[in-house]
């Protein structure tokens, strides 16, 4: 007799997309409240949103599981950072601890997909983009999710992004206002809620600025 | 000249060791759906008490619905024996909550979070129990819901249900469940719930609890049945006007 395999995924795909965008002097992060599993959704009101530090917010979606596990070691290794040097993380800091994080497990990875924005050191918008196994790098903008597809062509005509492999390098960060980008990022998320069934609900965004931080939410069609 | 035959059987220690036989690979003695709803003094569960074993109905006095400290109810579907298990990791943690004794317990929100914490341990293990637990409570009048997965999927809501009762009861719940439910009105939306699973559900049975938690207490209804109706005409002569019938 055949040895029996398991009839269990340790994975599921739990949906939704996370999109950031940095300017010049603040940063937008995004991502909708819906929670899915195969057809079913199974709330239409969780956030996949954490602050980790002053001037980094992760947006994770994917496995849910996986990317509260994700949260919570980023957020116990803040607070020792915080002990140890008595400072907040910067941004580009948290970005390196999140590639190492997802790294260490690359042989049975987090299943998540996340976008780090924040400020930099200068204060200027940052948004850091990954894959499940840590590979990132610093970008303008950037969608994770389900919607991605739908989003990114969106995003890379609208925003214009300049080439990385330009001379000298040209910063891509939008020259967009704070106002702008926001409604920029309502519009990827409707639209996207169209055409990905595993979009939906509400969106989440938070904003990044030198005065703080504030959210808002707009809602999105639940079909 | 090779004589295959003759080759000793190749013994694959590679693929496995006995450790494995110790692995769930899948459930034997299973509940089906639990649902949960919020209402205005707490939080109220409905399961049956089948024990299904495969596609027989093995066991029909299974209580699902169990007290957790003084705050919190679970409910569990999937395999019996891990629930039982989970109940002594919950017994466990309640009885080192109460050893401190020093006037706080454990609310629904904790027990939650502690048994997320260990459906994704074992789901990290390779070794699931196999279970989709709903978790709920009432402390100092902040009502909770939650629910986990067997691979430590988790979330909180006004109303939660497993297995079939996400397909079959999430959507009555999701049109008629509103805030303030009385408890007369909340067990009637449940029960409306538990008729369509029992329809529906092939490992249902026509045989109830229901869990009531407030900040008075928890109660456990005793076992009773819900009234079905089958005499439909299409029931009664199913094969009325189909092409090469009788």
């Amino acid at each position: 007799m055949t040895k029996q395999q398991a009839n269990w995924s340790p994975y599921d795909n739990n949906g939704g997309t996370c999109v950031a965008i940095a300017g010049a002097d603040y940063c937008v992060i995004a991502a909708d409240t819906r929670m899915s599993t195969g057809y079913s959704i199974l709330t239409r009101d969780y956030s996949k949103i954490i602050q980790l530090a002053d001037k980094s917010v992760m947006a994770s979606s994917g496995f849910q599981a996986d990317v509260r596990a994700l949260q919570k070691v980023l957020a116990a290794r803040h607070l020792i950072y915080q002990h140890q040097h008595n400072k907040q993380m910067s941004c580009p800091a948290m970005a390196q601890l999140l590639s190492n994080t997802l790294y260490f497990k690359r042989f049975f990875p987090y299943y998540a997909f996340n976008v780090l924005g924040g400020l930099d050191s200068e204060g200027k918008g940052c948004v850091f983009t990954y894959d499940a196994v840590g590979s990132y790098e610093r970008v303008g903008y950037s969608a994770q999710g389900s919607g991605a597809t739908l989003i990114t062509p969106f995003l890379d005509n609208q925003l214009k992004s300049p080439s990385p492999l330009l001379l000298p390098a040209k910063d891509a960060v939008t020259p967009l206002s704070e106002i702008e980008a926001i409604d920029l990022v309502k519009t990827c998320f409707a639209s996207a809620t169209e055409r990905d069934i595993y979009t939906g609900d509400k969106v989440e965004m938070l904003v990044l600025n030198a005065s703080g931080i504030r959210r808002e939410f707009m809602e999105l069609r639940k079909d | 000249m090779m004589h295959l035959a003759d080759s000793a059987p190749v013994t694959n220690n590679l693929l496995g060791s006995e450790a494995d036989s110790q692995r769930t690979m899948y459930p034997y003695v299973t509940g089906t759906s639990v649902i949960g709803i919020k209402y205005k003094d707490g939080i109220l569960f409905a399961a049956d008490m089948g024990g299904s074993y495969g596609s027989t109905l093995r066991y029909k006095s299974v209580e699902r619905l169990k007290s957790v400290g003084k705050h919190s109810v679970i409910g569990a579907s999937g395999e019996i024996s891990d629930f039982q298990e989970i109940m002594r990791y919950l017994d466990e943690l309640i009885l080192y909550d109460n050893m401190w004794d020093d006037g706080n317990s454990l609310g629904p929100k904790q027990v939650h979070n502690y048994l997320t914490r260990v459906m994704y341990n074992r789901r990290n293990m390779f070794n699931p129990l196999w279970n989709s637990l709903v978790l709920g409570g009432i402390k100092n009048g902040q009502k909770y819901l939650g629910t986990v997965s067997m691979i430590g999927v988790n979330y909180e809501d006004d109303h939660v249900a497993t297995g079939f009762g996400n397909h079959l009861a999430r959507p009555i719940l999701r049109d008629e469940w509103h805030e303030n439910l009385t408890y007369e009105e909340g067990v009637k939306l449940l029960e409306k719930c538990m008729r369509v699973l029992l329809y529906r559900d092939r490992s249902a049975v026509n045989k109830l609890q229901i869990a009531k938690i407030t900040d008075e207490g928890f109660t456990l209804s005793e076992p009773y049945s819900l009234k079905t109706f089958w005499d439909f005409n299409a029931f009664n002569n199913p094969t009325l006007g189909a092409e090469g019938s009788w």
